[in-house]
């Protein structure tokens, strides 16, 4: 996917001034967090199971050539074969090489996050190869030729309205004259559309949840069971996952399937779990002929062994951008790649480099609700704080920046100097006029007082030169 | 002091501060404490870089709040700045120069109190990591770590304080700051102080918890973004239906107080520690003197 996070500042701009995000989100913002919050306080278990999460994804981090190859066993035994993809284009030629081997013409697609990142829906076209996404959210947007704003609800940014033109555009061609306007009446149109193109697909690719090393299993859930469809009526099943998907058993996926819901959409378990072990044996009646995992690194197994390695405990519910105030204000596509909401802003330097998503880490009060909310525990607001440093270190921090936080620290450092320049400070704020307690403009704070006044200094000087002045004791009776 | 300060500046609301200071502190001590707590006496104030520019009566508050408590307060004199501007622009080497100038200023204190959850979260949160190679500042900065508070934190739960005297006719809404709420866990305890509070209602936020759009820097790097969370929050304050808003952070109470009065808002905007040290009749954050109120068109 081609990246916009360079122009960050004209994609806020843009999303800010679009009525139909504002919309979007404000229904986001209390919906999400609200259902979590709900669903956690069922739970008395929840935080233990939050600890235990994330012990299992470190256990597995700290050891993950040996679950990988472990995963890569089963497979293979089961009569599956695993591809090991480096970059994204690897994984592009891997998938398109099998899609040739059996002739493909159409394939039908759930729900993959690394597809998105590996851009191969675009790939695919080029060489002639109907991709179908088959989860409604992806299905729209496909439709629409936009990103996912949303790691798990991909049209989160779009009202039902321009679901409903992007239906009546698309499927009058398909006899569907009719505009309509009911949620159901809309699911079931897509319903109907897309089961023709599950019966028509040569292969069926989808995403992983997580890949459980002790059986082979690839596990995957959704909440509309197009995964089921996808992983059993083509003849050939690609898995399209991660390196860190890994996990080591089935109990721990128990662990795991326990925080994810919750986390992500406030359910207790997610409406389907599907899991896919092998090919179709011999005396199973349904089942793809031939299995293939493709397993994508792309810059994340240079994090093993960092500061920066908790990134990859990501699970991807959503919770993070579900409650971040920042995507809760500017919403996914602003965020100008892949993964957006604060585990974005970590993942995307170092998937396509900081120099490119910069801005990212940058964009965040370190509010820490991300965090507060994490089912693994990522400590997100350290993690961009991580980035800023070595934005810092590679001097890519803007230069006024730069300057301005130079020049602060000349004084910060010099504590007597300090007080003089801001008994300075103090005076020069009074020279602009505290008559009214605070300014509507004010030279240098333009950023702040666009939108803002800025409350001016109580008379009497700083609170260092009155204790001063007071001989060093608040004045007593 | 080293300049010399212009006579027209001296200091009318000081004197002010001071008399209000001397009325309460002239009546009976207003504090109740459970018996037999042990309380620290010898208690350093961390003043912070905003209070000391912009409302220095927060420190006085705080003060204030603390002798009534039975401390002894001293405000040691090499104090500029926890450190966080250069911390969370990725300048480690100054933060951590800072920080050690910190460590060095509040050394054998028994306790240091801070008016700020954003500043007491970065002494008592993030400064032992920024020494993981030396461990003598490491063992030094734990030690200061263990030592420093919250203002309402260091109250309410060290001493055990109860109630405060102080009156606020008002109905007054609360928001969480984030550090203070995320890193400290601070929540209850303003609110407890608060309900002692004689005059006082308090109408909760639909969302008191969300981020109000400061983050330091943040507010003018990105003003775009800042401003669509600071208006998310005036509006809950004004459908909370509170005439004013307290909290416990100058960074998060200049923002809101900037957005709300910007727009026109009544709402007034004060530190919670003005409030519970009685000094409620202040003029509000942003808000002239004179009581004369609204920013030249």
């Amino acid at each position: 996917m081609q990246s916009t996070a360079h122009s960050f500042s004209a994609n806020v701009a843009a999303a800010l001034a679009d009525p139909n995000l504002q919309d979007s989100l404000a229904k986001l913002k209390v919906g999400f967090s609200e259902r979590r919050r709900q669903a956690a306080e069922r739970l008395p278990e929840f935080e233990a199971l939050r600890d235990r999460a994330r012990d299992i994804k470190n256990h597995t981090l700290a050891n993950l050539d040996f679950y990988l190859e472990e995963f890569e066993r089963k497979v293979t035994a089961l009569g599956g074969h695993v591809h090991w993809a480096p970059t994204a284009a690897d994984a592009r030629r891997i998938i398109a090489d099998l899609c040739k081997s059996v002739g493909a013409r159409t394939i039908a697609k759930s729900k993959s996050m690394v597809s998105e990142e590996i851009g191969l829906n675009e790939h695919l076209e080029s060489i002639g190869v109907e991709p179908v996404e088959t989860d409604l959210g992806e299905y729209i947007i496909q439709l629409r030729h936009e990103p996912p704003s949303h790691i798990i609800a991909p049209a989160v940014h779009l009202t039902k309205d321009q679901v409903a033109d992007t239906f009546f555009e698309h499927h009058k061609k398909l006899g569907f004259t009719k505009r309509l306007t009911e949620r159901n009446d809309l699911v079931a149109e897509a319903r109907y559309v897309l089961r023709q193109k599950f019966i028509d697909a040569d292969v069926g690719l989808n995403g992983a949840n997580f890949l459980v090393a002790e059986t082979g299993s690839s596990m995957l859930v959704t909440n509309e069971g197009n995964a089921d469809l996808s992983n059993t009526l083509p003849r050939m099943q690609i898995v399209l996952a991660s390196i860190e998907k890994v996990i080591p058993t089935l109990e721990d996926a128990a662990v795991l399937l326990r925080v994810l819901a919750r986390s992500a959409t406030g359910q207790e378990s997610s409406a389907y779990t599907s899991l896919n072990t092998g090919p179709k044996r011999d005396g199973d009646l349904d089942g793809p002929s031939s299995y293939h995992v493709v397993i994508l690194d792309n810059g994340r197994s240079s994090v093993l062994g960092t500061k920066m390695q908790d990134m990859l405990r990501c699970i991807r519910c959503g919770a993070c951008m579900n409650h971040c105030p920042v995507y809760g204000a500017i919403g996914g596509h602003a965020y100008g790649w892949v993964y957006p909401g604060p585990i974005g802003a970590v993942l995307t330097p170092q998937l396509i480099g900081v120099e490119e998503a910069g801005n990212l880490p940058n964009a965040s009060t370190f509010c820490g609700r991300c965090e507060s909310v994490c089912p693994v525990r990522i400590p997100l607001p350290s993690l961009m704080r991580h980035w800023r440093e070595r934005e810092f270190e590679r001097h890519l921090t803007p230069r006024p920046v730069r300057q301005g936080l130079a020049l602060w620290a000349f004084f910060a450092r010099r504590p007597k100097l300090y007080r003089r320049a801001t008994a300075l400070a103090n005076r020069l704020l009074a020279l602009f006029g505290r008559a009214d307690g605070r300014y509507r403009s004010l030279p240098l704070a333009g950023g702040w007082t666009r939108f803002r006044d800025f409350p001016a200094p109580q008379r009497g000087g700083t609170f260092h030169a009155q204790w001063t002045r007071h001989g060093g004791t608040r004045t007593k009776p | 002091m080293g300049l010399i300060e212009p006579k027209f500046l001296q200091n009318r609301a000081f004197c002010a501060v001071e008399r209000l200071l001397r009325r309460c502190h002239g009546g009976a001590v207003s504090t109740l404490f459970p018996a037999g707590a042990s309380r620290p006496k010898r208690v350093a104030l961390f003043v912070t870089c905003l209070v000391d520019l912009f409302r220095p009566s927060v420190g006085f508050a705080a003060i204030k709040l603390l002798e009534d408590a039975g401390c002894s307060v001293e405000v040691p004199p090499l104090q500029v700045c926890c450190g966080q501007p250069a911390y969370n622009s990725g300048d480690r080497a100054t933060t951590r120069a800072i920080a050690a100038q910190v460590i060095e200023a509040f050394e054998g204190f028994e306790a240091v109190v801070v008016p700020s959850g954003s500043c007491g979260g970065m002494i008592s949160h993030h400064y032992p990591a920024l020494f993981e190679d030396d461990p003598a500042l490491k063992a030094r900065a734990e030690n200061l770590a263990a030592r420093t508070f919250e203002l309402t934190a260091f109250l309410a739960d060290v001493l055990g304080l109860q109630k405060v005297a102080a009156r606020y006719d008002g109905a007054v809404t609360y928001h969480d700051s984030c550090s203070g709420l995320r890193e400290l866990g601070i929540k209850q305890q303003p609110r407890r102080l608060l309900a002692s509070v004689e005059g006082l209602t308090l109408r909760e936020m639909t969302t008191p918890e969300v981020c109000c759009g400061f983050g330091g820097t943040f507010c003018v790097k990105y003003p775009e973004i800042s401003n669509a969370m600071v208006g998310e929050k005036s509006a809950d304050v004004a459908a909370s239906g509170a005439d004013t808003l307290l909290a416990g952070d100058l960074g998060c109470l200049m923002n809101m107080a900037g957005k709300l009065q910007r727009e026109g808002s009544a709402v007034r905007v004060r530190h919670v520690a003005e409030v519970l040290a009685d000094m409620g009749s202040l003029p509000p954050i942003g808000e002239a003197e004179s009581g004369k109120s609204g920013a030249g068109r």
